[in-house]
């Protein structure tokens, strides 16, 4: 990951203005709109500035590289259970178990680098039989794939020194004798050359081309997923955020896929300059890895929030990792659009609507007809009741209705034809009713339900509409 | 060799063999409403599934509903989930259970303004994932009911859109157009578009409730021999 001290800062969204990190005053790393403007890694900073003169300097920041490589390995554990770490900017994968699980090497180093890039990282992608030797290729930005042993030497012995990341002194020792290739020091007296610079280059040498053992502790994913990412300018509307949350969005997908598991929850806390976070809880019906689906739901979300303050930081949590199996495709394709499923509807529906606005109904033993038919949650089990004629719309409040010379009138007078069902219940509640049910006939030949008050003042009222 | 004697009728009943008068069969499929009467003239002998279906009732109350009544009930009782999009009312499920209708998988989606009704429409049709969707949108316009056809195409679920009977001369990209209105008591269905040939009279539905049919001022409502129904020239089913 050659531009992960960059990346940390601007991956989640871009700057108009160029970007450098600076490491001892010096540039360390800058962004493409800086080295177009002439700026180089290893210039100081004062000269950096003065050929850009609007140009961005962040302190480089070793624990955000640490989490964000730890990041990466967890995303990349869904590939194989052999991840281990090359610090500060390497991963190594264990792949030869998941060629095929995966449909190949080139279909692998896709899905790698598609999902990388979708988290916002750049990446150089090299494979060899040895750990070190992968690391190297990839340090020289080499997108290199050696499968046998035996092709490895030749392509080592043409590295330049440099990948063994040996301080600049010995550098300029090796130059100093003529050997800038891993292939000339290789050809060097073993003993001399141990000699004047210790074991470490040889074994290194050694390590890659598998002549010695180069043991790895592989990388234990943490329990619960948590990742951040530091916004390099304030963001002031929340469709902007999505950019930076689908970033996310993609680790946390690849976390649970590594963890065979999904989660049912998770928390978008958007950080500002001086107040609290906010918090958003995303809750689903069914537990998920989907990342496309999080997206939807957090763009529903984002869509109708108002920002408290302009945003600096967005993080992501999820704690509780319930166990996901993958499904198992079916042998037979089935023809036209496949049923889909009803968890991530209901989900969509309520992260725009309010979680209120889908709701099921039900019947429940009770004979007031406004308490016979209720909202309830969607999908409830009900109990089912035999009622006498009741009408497919029920008004969630009775509407009164005139009365011309003792007939009742909704655009004209009403024509009684069954009733009255008296219904008198609830004297225990305090919510006691009293009245006599008609179906009635409207003018234009609509059937309606009506009552007749028995109780205060009394009078008709319109209650449901026979549909 | 023998061949197989094939009757001509066996021969104009191959799918891909159409004849001038007869109704789209394009395979597309349909649930039966349930009405025979009027499932002989709806194209693939039902309601399209994966397709709009307009319906057009001149004013609630007329039985607009109890037409949906047995394609419903089929739906809920397989366990699939009927969702219902900014009805007018609260649909009440005493009524609704009684018709046959599993209200367990009866889904009712509240909205705030008539953009939600058409977004949440086009989300679970969408989906896929819906036995039937019903929704009442408020002055839809062409382009908005081109997306809905569009999200319903290649689905399962059958899309009832209730709209005021004013819509019925606007376009639509809804291959099917119904208009409700009364007719000696009873539910005159009009279809205002179909694939295949036009129809020009109206189906006439006994749609009441069943416990008040027999109390109407009309005397003769006996479906046969109804001779106010010859009079409107209309077909009459039974239910």
């Amino acid at each position: 990951m050659p531009q992960l001290p960059l990346e940390i800062f601007l991956r989640g969204s871009s700057t108009p203005e160029p970007f450098a990190v600076e490491e001892r005053h010096c540039v360390f790393v800058c962004d493409r709109k800086a080295s177009a403007r002439g700026v180089r890694a290893g210039m100081a900073v004062a000269a950096a500035l003065a050929l850009a003169p609007r140009l961005r300097v962040a302190l480089r920041d070793p624990a955000t590289e640490t989490e964000a490589l730890l990041g990466v390995a967890g995303w990349a554990a869904q590939f194989t259970p052999g991840v281990a770490l090359e610090f500060p900017d390497g991963v190594l994968l264990e792949v030869s178990g998941s060629l095929k699980l995966f449909g190949g090497l080139e279909s692998l180093l896709e899905r790698l680098r598609q999902g990388l890039a979708e988290m916002g990282w750049s990446s150089v992608l090299a494979g060899a039989p040895t750990p070190r030797a992968a690391f190297w290729f990839a340090l020289v930005g080499k997108q290199k794939f050696i499968g046998e042993s035996a092709e490895l030497e030749p392509v080592l012995a043409a590295l330049p020194l440099e990948v063994l990341r040996c301080n600049d002194e010995t550098l300029a020792a090796f130059e100093a004798i003529g050997v800038r290739t891993l292939g000339e020091l290789r050809a060097l007296p073993r003993e001399g050359v141990a000699r004047r610079f210790g074991q470490g280059p040889l074994a290194e040498l050694d390590r890659a081309l598998g002549q010695l053992p180069d043991p790895r502790n592989f990388f234990v994913p943490p329990a619960r997923f948590g990742a951040a990412i530091e916004l390099p300018a304030e963001v002031t509307r929340a469709e902007a955020l999505l950019f930076a949350a689908r970033r996310l969005i993609v680790q946390l997908a690849g976390f649970l896929a590594a963890r065979s598991g999904g989660v049912q929850r998770f928390v978008l806390s958007l950080g500002h300059r001086d107040k609290a976070p906010t918090e958003i809880a995303i809750g689903l019906v069914a537990p998920s890895r989907d990342a496309e689906h999080f997206t939807l739901l957090v763009r529903e979300r984002f869509a109708s929030l108002e920002l408290a303050g302009p945003v600096r930081e967005l993080a992501l949590k999820a704690d509780d990792v319930v166990p996901l199996p993958d499904r198992n495709l079916g042998l037979v394709l089935e023809q036209g659009k496949p049923p889909g499923q009803w968890e991530p509807l209901v989900e969509r529906l309520r992260a725009r609507l309010g979680s209120e606005a889908v709701c099921g109904i039900a019947s429940r033993a009770e004979h007031r007809p406004e308490r016979a038919g209720v909202i309830a949650d969607a999908g409830q089990k009900r109990l089912q009741l035999d009622f006498g004629e009741r009408p497919f719309w029920l008004l969630e409040f009775p509407r009164p209705l005139a009365e011309i010379g003792a007939v009742p009138s909704l655009e004209g007078p009403l024509e009684l034809l069954v009733g009255p069902e008296r219904i008198e219940s609830g004297w225990w509640d305090g919510d006691d009713v009293a009245r006599d049910y008609f179906v009635a006939r409207m003018q234009n030949e609509a059937l309606v339900w009506i009552y007749r008050e028995r109780r205060g003042e009394g009078g008709w009222y319109l209650h449901g509409v026979f549909a | 060799m023998a061949s197989m004697p094939i009757s001509f009728a066996a021969l104009l009943d191959r799918p891909d063999i159409w004849r001038g008068q007869a109704l789209s069969r394009g395979g597309a499929p349909t649930l039966p409403c349930g009405f025979p009467g009027l499932d002989a003239e709806l194209p693939g002998g039902g309601w399209p599934a994966g397709a709009l279906t307009e319906i057009l009732p001149t004013h609630e109350g007329i039985g607009e509903l109890r037409l949906l009544g047995p394609v419903l009930a089929g739906l809920s009782q397989r366990g699939l989930r009927l969702v219902w999009i900014a009805p007018p009312h609260l649909p009440y499920a005493p009524a609704l259970a009684a018709a046959g209708i599993d209200i367990a998988n009866l889904v009712v989606v509240r909205v705030a303004s008539p953009k939600e009704t058409l977004w949440a429409t086009e989300q679970a049709l969408a989906s896929n994932a819906c036995g039937a969707v019903l929704t009442w949108p408020q002055g839809a316009k062409y382009a908005e009911l081109r997306r809905l056809q569009i999200a319903a195409e290649g689905g399962r679920a059958p899309a009832f859109l209730f709209r005021v009977p004013e819509a019925a001369s606007e376009s639509s990209p809804a291959p099917l157009r119904i208009a409700l209105g009364t007719s000696d008591g009873g539910l005159a269905v009009r279809v205002l578009k179909r694939r295949g040939a036009p129809l020009a009279q109206p189906i006439l539905l006994p749609s009441m409730p069943p416990a008040v049919r027999g109390k109407s001022h009309h005397v003769d409502r006996h479906p046969v021999a109804s001779a106010a129904a010859r009079d409107f020239s209309a077909r009459l089913v039974h239910a």
